[in-house]
């Protein structure tokens, strides 16, 4: 309706100068960055010719790439996890009333409040005494490592997955959900056919901040590591000690596509699974189940 | 290396997790408290977890200590010794060796984060120059041993200032001297390493704790700022050699590896001037609760051998306290590394920055102050 509707030339200007100003500052040091990941010049922020000398040297550089596959693979593991228990919590304070609701409800956003440091902080003490409880209780030698981050990645990853997936369940229309019910629907049906598909762009949303976190995180990964668990920031960070090469840059980039790739996968998953998602919504109760449901409820 | 870089912020932080690490109160084991690890020379008690500044050992060298005792080695990276510190002090951290510089080694001394080290297993202790058997950081490195060293000085671009200049801190503090260069001079944005150049060239020592040296030393670094063109510390090196600057307080490491790779390495000059200056020693300690303290004994000597030894330097740029490696040096590091004539003052008028305790926000302030 907007698209049809015709603003004043001079809105119309405006608008575009600014989009365009929002847009060079958004992106304009992300492109520095990428031009200068070429330069055949040791110091960055100058040029010194064309070079992939700095992709080869990633390529070369086993501490960068272990440390990069450590950074994946908390990612992936946090995400998935906290994605299934922020939906859950989510859909608990959304849909259900229980004794100290308004507590948990408060508790839940603490992790998005509280500074990074005192969280690292809180993990460092967590895990060393927890670890000293483990060891004498059950005389096991655990360490720290890559456990250990992706627990403390998952503990914050929540707090952002449920606040996303809660936007999203604050304004979908629950009549839907009644309507299945009346239908007798079971709670984990209506959730399945219902409710999931609904707010399936909130979880995606979820997950793509939890990712984004997971890889970005500084603080609370250096206090809950330990040994063979660097991340990829955390070695970057070790690096910038030695001065800024290009080989960061390079490093950068490829961060830098892969989440590109990621994002345009998700897009591109969101757009097909929104028509498959209607369409089995239709069609699957009846495929799987060829009686009708009142009937399978009641036997 | 600017791993001398203290950061501050940082520093409460491992305040903070002291106090609360001694709140928790439960007994630790303590075993290695007081009494050092009772290991045979060679023995190896396990796999070996390193913790160390990123680049500052070859991955290769790691490999070649795994293959030669049998064990596996893997190495983590930290980015300064206020985040490390206070990893290592809540225990638990599963590290076997960590990589603290010189002030450092005495706070995890006192906090008992480090244990002794049981010289019996470290026979190529004998290989360490005699200037680095007995610092004041750790007096007879009881708990902990040199591992690479460096001085924060001057560097000069000798083709721009021409060669019969005095090597003095004069050159930037004197302000006759230094308006030849207005606009062309860099001092560190650190406030010990600058406070400290200034006290130096006035002839007191960079610990001072005296507050009329220090405002002495702030007023001096006050009117030098007339003709600077920077307080940096990261690029400092950079500036030089892109012929920003012609005279530059900075790291030697730094700037060995810029003149290493700048066009004609030739024009440039690192010394530290006759006043004198500041030496940082890195160290390799062992941490009171290391999982596999033998292989972490065994690791130091076989650090300390001269093949070794020189393959750190070779590879990091950074110099030795290793006598036996120093042979070994390779060509074009023997000149920036081993010259005596680069510390005019002879190694008697190099000092370590120590710790002063609640004095040091006297400097942190006089450096505000001073920098306007």
């Amino acid at each position: 309706m907007i698209g049809s509707m015709r603003l004043p030339r001079r809105t119309r200007a405006g608008l575009s100068i600014n989009a365009l100003l929002v847009y060079v500052f958004l992106y304009a040091p992300i492109v520095l960055l990428v031009v200068f990941s070429f330069s055949d010049n040791r110091n960055v922020g100058q040029w010194g010719g064309f070079t992939l000398d700095w992709y080869q040297e990633f390529g070369d550089n086993e501490s960068l790439q272990r440390a990069l596959w450590v950074s994946v693979r908390v990612a992936l593991w946090s995400t998935v996890i906290s994605v299934v228990l922020g939906t859950l919590a989510a859909l608990a304070l959304e849909r259900f009333s229980f004794r100290g609701k308004k507590v948990f409800d408060g508790l839940l956003y603490l992790p998005i409040i509280i500074p990074d440091v005192t969280m690292a902080v809180m993990m460092l003490l967590f895990f060393s005494q927890a670890l000293d409880v483990a060891d004498n209780l059950f005389g096991v030698g655990w360490t720290k490592g890559i456990e250990t981050i992706t627990i403390s990645h998952i503990a914050f990853n929540i707090s952002f997955v449920s606040v996303v997936v809660r936007a999203r369940l604050a304004g979908m229309d629950d009549t839907l959900e009644e309507a299945a019910l009346d239908l007798y629907a079971t709670r984990w049906r209506t959730f399945r056919y219902v409710t999931l598909p609904q707010i399936a762009p909130g979880v995606a949303g979820g997950a793509l901040l939890a990712v984004t976190l997971s890889l970005d995180d500084v603080v609370v990964t250096q206090f809950s590591s330990g040994p063979g668990a660097t991340t990829l920031p955390v070695y970057v960070f070790g690096l910038i000690r030695r001065g800024v090469t290009p080989l960061i840059n390079a490093t950068s980039v490829i961060m830098l596509t892969a989440s590109i790739v990621l994002v345009l996968l998700s897009l591109l998953a969101q757009r097909s699974s929104g028509t498959a998602f209607a369409g089995r919504g239709h069609t699957e109760p009846d495929r799987h189940d060829p009686l009708p449901i009142s009937q399978k409820e009641t036997s | 290396m600017s791993i001398r870089n203290i950061q501050r912020p940082a520093a409460a932080l491992c305040a903070l997790v002291l106090v609360a690490a001694a709140c928790g109160g439960d007994d630790d084991d303590g075993a290695a408290e007081g009494e050092p690890a009772t290991c045979e020379v060679g023995e190896t008690d396990g796999d070996l977890a390193l913790y160390n500044w990123a680049e500052y050992i070859d991955e290769e060298e790691l490999a070649a200590f795994g293959e030669e005792y049998g064990v596996q080695v893997t190495m983590d990276t930290y980015d300064s010794n206020e985040a490390m510190q206070p990893i290592i002090s809540a225990g638990n951290s599963g590290y076997d060796l960590i990589v603290p510089s010189d002030y450092m080694v005495t706070i995890l001394k006192s906090a008992g984060s480090v244990q002794p080290l049981n010289q019996d297993a470290i026979p190529n202790l004998a290989n360490l120059l005699d200037e680095f058997t007995d610092l004041d950081y750790d007096p007879g490195n009881t708990v902990s041993v040199p591992y690479q060293w460096g001085t924060t000085g001057m560097a000069v671009n000798a083709a721009a200032i021409g060669p019969d200049f005095e090597p003095s801190w004069g050159l930037i503090f004197d302000p006759e001297q230094a308006s030849q260069f207005s606009g062309q001079i860099s001092l560190l944005n650190d406030p010990r390493e600058t406070m400290g150049a200034a006290l130096k060239y006035l002839g007191y020592s960079v610990n001072t704790t005296s507050e009329d040296e220090l405002n002495e030393a702030k007023d001096l670094v006050a009117t030098a700022r007339e003709h600077l063109a920077a307080f940096d510390t990261d690029q400092a090196d950079e500036l030089l050699v892109n012929g920003e600057t012609v005279i530059a307080h900075g790291y030697s490491g730094d700037m060995f590896v810029q003149f290493l790779e700048a066009e004609s390495p030739d024009d440039y000059q690192y010394f530290v001037p006759k006043e004198g200056g500041v030496r940082w020693v890195d160290t390799i300690a062992i941490p009171f609760d290391a999982p596999h303290p033998c292989s972490a004994h065994t690791f130091i000597n076989w650090l300390l051998t001269a093949e070794h030894g020189a393959a750190l330097t070779n590879w990091n740029y950074y110099s030795t306290p290793n006598e036996a490696a120093l042979d070994l040096l390779d060509e074009e590091l023997v000149t920036f590394l081993t010259d005596p004539s680069l510390v005019v003052g002879g190694t008697e008028s190099l000092e370590q920055l120590v710790d002063t305790g609640d004095f040091e926000t006297n400097y942190s302030d006089a450096f505000i102050e001073a920098k306007g």
